[in-house]
């Protein structure tokens, strides 16, 4: 059990000296990977909230940032400082996720995906036909780059370690919000949706919760992808991301808490360590995938977890279950 | 008015294609709970075993197009069943629907790398003129497309309806437990709507690529739109995802030339949305019992 548990310490801090460590040996265009990792991690802790704590299946991730990224870059462009921006792009889809998850408890699991999917298309829609306010395919250019108290985030290096921050308080927050009642509460709902209404939680209430805050840290997320990249457009933002995410949350391992981080890295860092494979990458991470739902749903982690911690069983996060109302 | 005639024609057309896939993904859905996300791709694929057939091997179209459906058959019927969906039903609904999204990545980046990522050139089963009729000009076209797909689902109503092995497959749709006490090899009868799904979707594909061009990416907008009419039309019902399919058509086609082209896609997205809230069940569905 201690070297179990050493063995774990290590690899964290292992980590955490390589993603302090990294940026002071990296050129520039690969701390602008590392960069998109930190981001495209919390955007996917926001859905592992949402599709491995709650249970609901979210294809509408990508119109979240989206939106998030698109609230900082008109108003930082106008003049705003960023935090402000970065507060309101939360709120705004923490609001849109909280409209458009009623449709979630009128119909549930395989109808919510529908939703979703449709929602992101129609924003994508929204962000390239309204030129007035997106600048349609044009975008949206020279997004500027946070200053904190005088401390200019304009090289590439002060910019990571602007978002690594952001990561590591979202995560402290997500893991806090995990252990309190809420998150309780979100994973009665995963495991036995009648069981959980029936211990007196308002399921209505807590599936609306789990799938607004999940929408909030995809705005969070967006906001913090707008002053990186410094150019937004719709692009980006299609239903191929929200895909993405969701492949991620899953390959990391859904209901785990690394999840999403260690998904993040098969899905943003690995192709680029892997370019020469171009192609033949993605089909293989597809692969990857389809193997992963055969053998084990519940992600790497859980593949990890079954390998190296045999025993721990009882305690582990269930597998990536489906609420068991057949027809 | 000639105009108005000519849209609705075009429209039901392309609406038929909608309700053949349609129709494969709701059958999937009633007999083995499988929502193939992977749907589009394979509309997509079909159109390339064709032109590999003609290009490589050099074929004509016709001997093309019976290899394209055989393919298919294996490929997307028996192996997608015996090597996806029956090692994940198990897990339940979401990691097939995760795998099948997995599976439309790969179908999709498997064609751009070894065939290629241009649109290509389909022949097409009939000769892009107009015939007048009480002086209103219809594609030919549109014409085939509504007699093929007319055939091809009035048959497949009649194998339901009125053969032993339809309504075997009707009874595993609509209660497993009991016609496998019933005596129904529901195993088999599972297989045979993948094989029906197969058919359908290597159709949809000869008739649908002449109009847009054979490209990797087809199978995104597709697969979108079959969702769509599954869902309007009722996920649980054959005649459901026709007149979604249908409906579909028409709206995309009369919304591209009245309303917005820009915001052509955005009717039925705000169909679908509508239908959810209001009628989740779809047009013509029927609410689906949930057991604890």
């Amino acid at each position: 059990m201690m070297r179990r548990q050493a063995a774990i310490y290590g690899v964290f801090a292992a980590c955490a000296i390589f993603l302090v460590a990294a940026p002071f040996f990296l050129k520039p265009y690969g701390i602008f990977i590392l960069t998109t990792w930190a981001v495209m991690t919390i955007a996917a802790i926001g859905l592992n909230l949402t599709l491995g704590y709650a249970g609901q299946v979210s294809m509408a991730q990508a119109a979240f940032v989206g939106i998030g990224a698109y609230t900082t870059a008109l108003l930082t462009t106008h003049g705003w400082p960023f935090w402000p921006t970065f507060a309101l792009a939360g709120v705004a889809c923490f609001v849109v996720g909280w409209v458009l998850g009623y449709p979630a408890l009128r119909v549930q699991h395989h109808y919510l995906a529908f939703v979703t999917l449709a929602f992101n298309t129609l924003v994508f829609l929204i962000f390239r036909n309204e030129e007035w306010l997106t600048g349609g395919n044009y975008g949206i250019s020279n997004i500027p780059r946070p200053s904190v108290f005088g401390w200019e985030t304009d090289r590439p290096r002060d910019f990571y370690f602007f978002c690594l921050a952001h990561l590591v308080l979202i995560s402290a927050a997500t893991w806090w919000l995990i252990r309190s009642p809420w998150g309780r509460a979100f994973i009665a709902l995963r495991e036995n949706p009648i069981r959980a209404l029936s211990l007196g939680i308002d399921t209505r209430r807590y599936t609306l919760m789990a799938f607004a805050l999940g929408a909030g840290l995809g705005g969070l997320a967006g906001s913090l992808y707008a002053p990186l990249v410094q150019f937004v457009d719709p692009v980006p933002f299609a239903l191929t991301l929200s895909l993405n995410l969701l492949l991620m949350v899953v390959v990391g391992g859904s209901g785990y808490f690394f999840g999403p981080f260690l998904g993040a890295i098969v899905a943003v860092l690995l192709p680029e360590w892997m370019r020469f494979a171009e192609g033949y990458y993605l089909m293989g991470y597809a692969v990857l995938v389809i193997v992963l739902m055969v053998f084990c749903p519940s992600g790497l982690l859980g593949l990890a977890e079954r390998l190296f911690l045999p025993k721990a069983k009882e305690t582990s996060p269930a597998e990536l279950k489906p609420q068991e109302d057949a027809r | 008015m000639s105009d108005f005639f000519q849209l609705l024609v075009a429209g039901l057309a392309t609406g038929a294609i909608y309700a053949l896939i349609a129709i494969g993904f709701t059958l999937l859905w009633q007999t083995s709970q499988t929502i193939n996300f992977a749907q589009g791709e394979f509309v997509m694929l079909p159109a390339f075993f064709v032109l590999t057939a003609m290009g490589y091997f050099h074929q004509p179209f016709w001997v093309a197009v019976v290899a394209a459906f055989v393919v298919s058959i294996l490929l997307l019927g028996i192996l997608f069943k015996k090597l996806m969906v029956d090692p994940m039903i198990r897990h339940g609904v979401l990691p097939l629907v995760i795998a099948t999204i997995a599976l439309a990545l790969l179908l999709k980046e498997g064609v751009r790398e070894f065939y290629s990522a241009e649109a290509q050139g389909f022949p097409s089963l009939a000769a892009a003129t107009n015939v007048t009729v009480l002086g209103v000009g219809f594609a030919v076209q549109s014409l085939v497309v509504l007699v093929v797909t007319g055939v091809a689902v009035g048959g497949l109503q009649l194998f339901l309806t009125r053969t032993r092995i339809g309504r075997r497959m009707q009874a595993t749709a609509q209660n497993p437990t009991v016609a496998r006490l019933l005596g129904i090899p529901v195993e088999r009868m599972i297989l045979y709507t993948f094989l029906i799904n197969a058919a359908l979707v290597a159709l949809a594909s000869v008739l649908v690529t002449p109009i847009y061009l054979a490209k990797f990416s087809n199978g995104e907008w597709l697969g979108l739109y079959a969702f769509i009419a599954a869902i309007v039309g009722g996920f649980n019902q054959v005649r459901g995802a026709i007149v979604g399919g249908l409906m579909l058509g028409i709206v995309d086609n009369f919304a591209a030339a009245y309303l917005s082209a820009q915001y052509r896609l955005a009717m039925p997205l705000l169909i679908l949305i509508v239908v959810i809230l209001f009628r989740p069940q779809g047009l013509l569905g029927r609410l689906e019992e949930r057991t604890v």
